[in-house]
């Protein structure tokens, strides 16, 4: 079983992006998934940023991928897409379908993203037809699910699940950050690179409950599989996401890497993997010994 | 290739009003007062609006295509949900039942739902559904390519900028949501039910589902919760809403309001004549879950629109007796243009 880094969903400023991947090439990660998903309006690294660190990456012998823009709305977006599509060299990452389309156009192998809502074989049947060789579950998916599909995988297909980190579980058009700040979209000042784990929504009572990150909304809580990595091993699943954060990375990268080596494993905090489960996210189930 | 608009360079394309119907009462009551189609689930998960007490059956569905058919008025059948691995089965009975009731499209997300209406039904017309998050027109036309599919309904997070740009690079009919809640967040792509009821609207078609739900009056004020979650408190005298999580008042940076999204509804009727300049070929009311009457007044007051608009469109406004219609049954709640207008984003 590998281990992935997904794709940066914070804006952080270019150095401490930069600093990070630097980091990254010699942490104990197989494979690192880059680009910018959330939003369009973030530049602190442009598309030839990312290249140049996917080649970095790939030297210190790394599985480099690029992620594509979850929701694209315009033509500016679509020329981004473009040119990420036909870089030439990495496996790209759809996230929704019209990269599906431009991917399928050049016959190359691509991965289909945990926002495409693969939840039947059907479906990832047609997506492997189209040139899919990795699929990622959508998170809100659990192990009910992937046994089935683990039983009639595509010849080929690996499967990936979501693993660590904040869940991301909604998109909008608009942005959430910059509303906090009364502030447009258009006009967002780029306040969420002041929040490098996005902004906590706590109920009335305190309670910690959502993250806002720009147009995309996070789970508060950090969802974590590493308990239940028997599972995720007897089901055959061949990738293991954890999503980036801002401190720790390294830490929750060695406790899933000794896991998997079959060494004693664990990470404090206030952690949820309902999904897993198939019940409310934000749960955390204890597996009985 | 469609040809029927070459010699129509200065009329718009026919725009059609499309009408939700949650039972029998709604679907008569579109029917009776100018929808030119409506839209209607089966009495399960298999469509984005699985609430108990709505939908069709068998019979009553037959009824009210029956009933739509000897009008002149076509049904759409929402389908819209995501089988999944297990459940399959019951998705693709429900494509045949829809066919062989007659229905005039299916509304789908799914692709590989997609894939077997096509092979068992050839005849039967494709709807790509809003919950198929297809934002640009290369998506689209890849559901086009792959699928057959005729329209595509656009989910509500595009400005009208935005809505040309794909019209002009499609062949597919777009529909648009023109009135009735608003959706903040694209849809097909929110797991906030998900994260925390459990319940999905990609898998089991429904957002802070009933059963989740607790209203509770207490010294602070009346209480919304959802799995014992806070999602609002309201003071005496002020309007309460449904604990739907976007629409809840939270405190993030110090600040208590509401996060996401005003309780607001999308109201577009002063864009009508744009959006037939356009060529928008349909205008989607939302609302499977209101009332016949509800179904009735909107229905009515947006034929008499669209029917003004298109006897002139330059001088075309909404006239203050259809505001005041529209008002009335919205108990008082505000109105936006959501993502057509810019600003909103």
């Amino acid at each position: 079983m590998k281990l992935a880094l997904g794709p940066l969903q914070y804006y952080w400023p270019r150095q401490t992006t930069l600093d990070f991947y630097a980091a990254v090439a010699g942490m104990p990660v197989d494979i690192v998934y880059l680009g910018e998903t959330v939003c369009s309006r973030r530049h602190e690294l442009r598309l030839d940023d990312y290249f140049e660190i996917a080649a970095r990456l790939a030297d210190a012998g790394k599985e480099v991928a690029l992620s594509t823009q979850t929701l694209i709305e315009s033509e500016s977006d679509l020329k981004a897409l473009r040119r990420m599509v036909e870089n030439g060299r990495f496996l790209v990452e759809a996230n929704e379908m019209g990269a599906v389309r431009l991917l399928a156009q050049r016959s190359v192998p691509f991965a289909a993203g945990p926002t495409l809502n693969i939840f039947n074989t059907e479906t990832l049947g047609l997506l492997a037809d189209m040139g899919a060789t990795r699929w990622v579950m959508p998170p809100e998916a659990g192990h009910d699910l992937l046994a089935g599909m683990q039983a009639r995988l595509p010849e080929g297909m690996v499967t990936e699940v979501f693993a660590y980190g904040r869940v991301p579980l909604a998109y909008s058009a608009r942005c959430f950050t910059a509303r906090r700040f009364n502030l447009q979209k258009d006009t967002c000042e780029f306040k969420c690179i002041d929040f490098p784990d996005g902004m906590a929504v706590r109920t009335r009572e305190g309670e910690d409950f959502l993250l806002l990150n720009g147009i995309q909304t996070q789970s508060a809580k950090v969802y974590n599989l590493l308990n239940d990595l028997p599972d995720l091993l007897a089901a055959g699943v061949g990738i293991l996401r954890i999503s980036p954060q801002s401190a720790g990375i390294a830490e929750v990268l060695a406790a899933f890497r000794a896991a998997l080596d079959g060494r004693a494993a664990q990470l404090a905090g206030d952690y949820c993997n309902g999904f897993w489960h198939g019940r409310p996210g934000l749960e955390l189930i204890r597996k009985a010994a | 290739m469609n040809n029927d608009s070459a010699n129509t360079m200065n009329t718009p394309p026919p725009i059609e009003l499309v009408c939700p119907a949650g039972g029998l009462p709604a679907l008569k009551a579109a029917v009776d007062n100018g929808a030119d189609c409506v839209y209607a689930g089966f009495r399960d998960d298999t469509n984005a609006r699985n609430f108990t007490g709505l939908n069709f059956d068998e019979k009553s569905l037959q009824e009210g295509i029956r009933y739509a058919h000897e009008r002149g008025v076509k049904v759409l059948i929402a389908l819209n949900t995501y089988p999944q691995d297990g459940n399959w089965p019951r998705w693709t009975a429900a494509v045949d039942r829809a066919a062989s009731d007659g229905a005039d499209a299916i509304i789908l997300a799914d692709p590989g739902l997609m894939a077997y209406a096509q092979r068992a039904h050839p005849q039967l017309r494709l709807h790509l559904s809003v919950q198929g998050s297809a934002t640009n027109y290369e998506a689209i036309n890849f559901y086009q390519e792959r699928f057959g599919i005729q329209r595509a309904v656009l989910p509500r997070v595009l400005s009208l900028a935005q809505i040309e740009q794909v019209i002009a690079n499609t062949s597919v009919e777009i529909e648009i949501f023109g009135f009735g809640g608003l959706c903040v967040m694209v849809e097909g792509r929110c797991a906030l039910s998900a994260y925390a009821t459990g319940t999905s609207p990609n898998c089991n078609g429904a957002c802070s589902p009933g059963k989740a739900v607790r209203w509770e009056q207490t010294p602070k004020g009346m209480e919304t919760r959802l799995n014992g979650i806070l999602i609002d408190r309201f003071a005496e005298g002020e309007r309460t809403g449904y604990p739907t999580i976007c629409k809840g008042r939270f405190e993030v940076d110090s600040a208590t309001y509401y996060a996401i999204e005003e309780p607001a509804s999308l109201n577009t009727l002063e864009m009508l004549p744009e959006l037939m300049r356009m060529g928008i070929r349909a205008i989607k009311i939302e609302g499977r879950q209101r009332s016949p009457a509800y179904v009735a007044q909107v229905t009515k007051v947006w034929r008499e629109a669209i029917d003004s608009c298109r006897r002139d469109a330059a001088r075309f406004a909404p006239k203050a007796d259809w505001m005041a219609e529209l008002n009335k049954i919205s108990e008082g709640q505000s109105y936006t243009l959501g993502a057509y207008s810019r600003p909103w984003k």
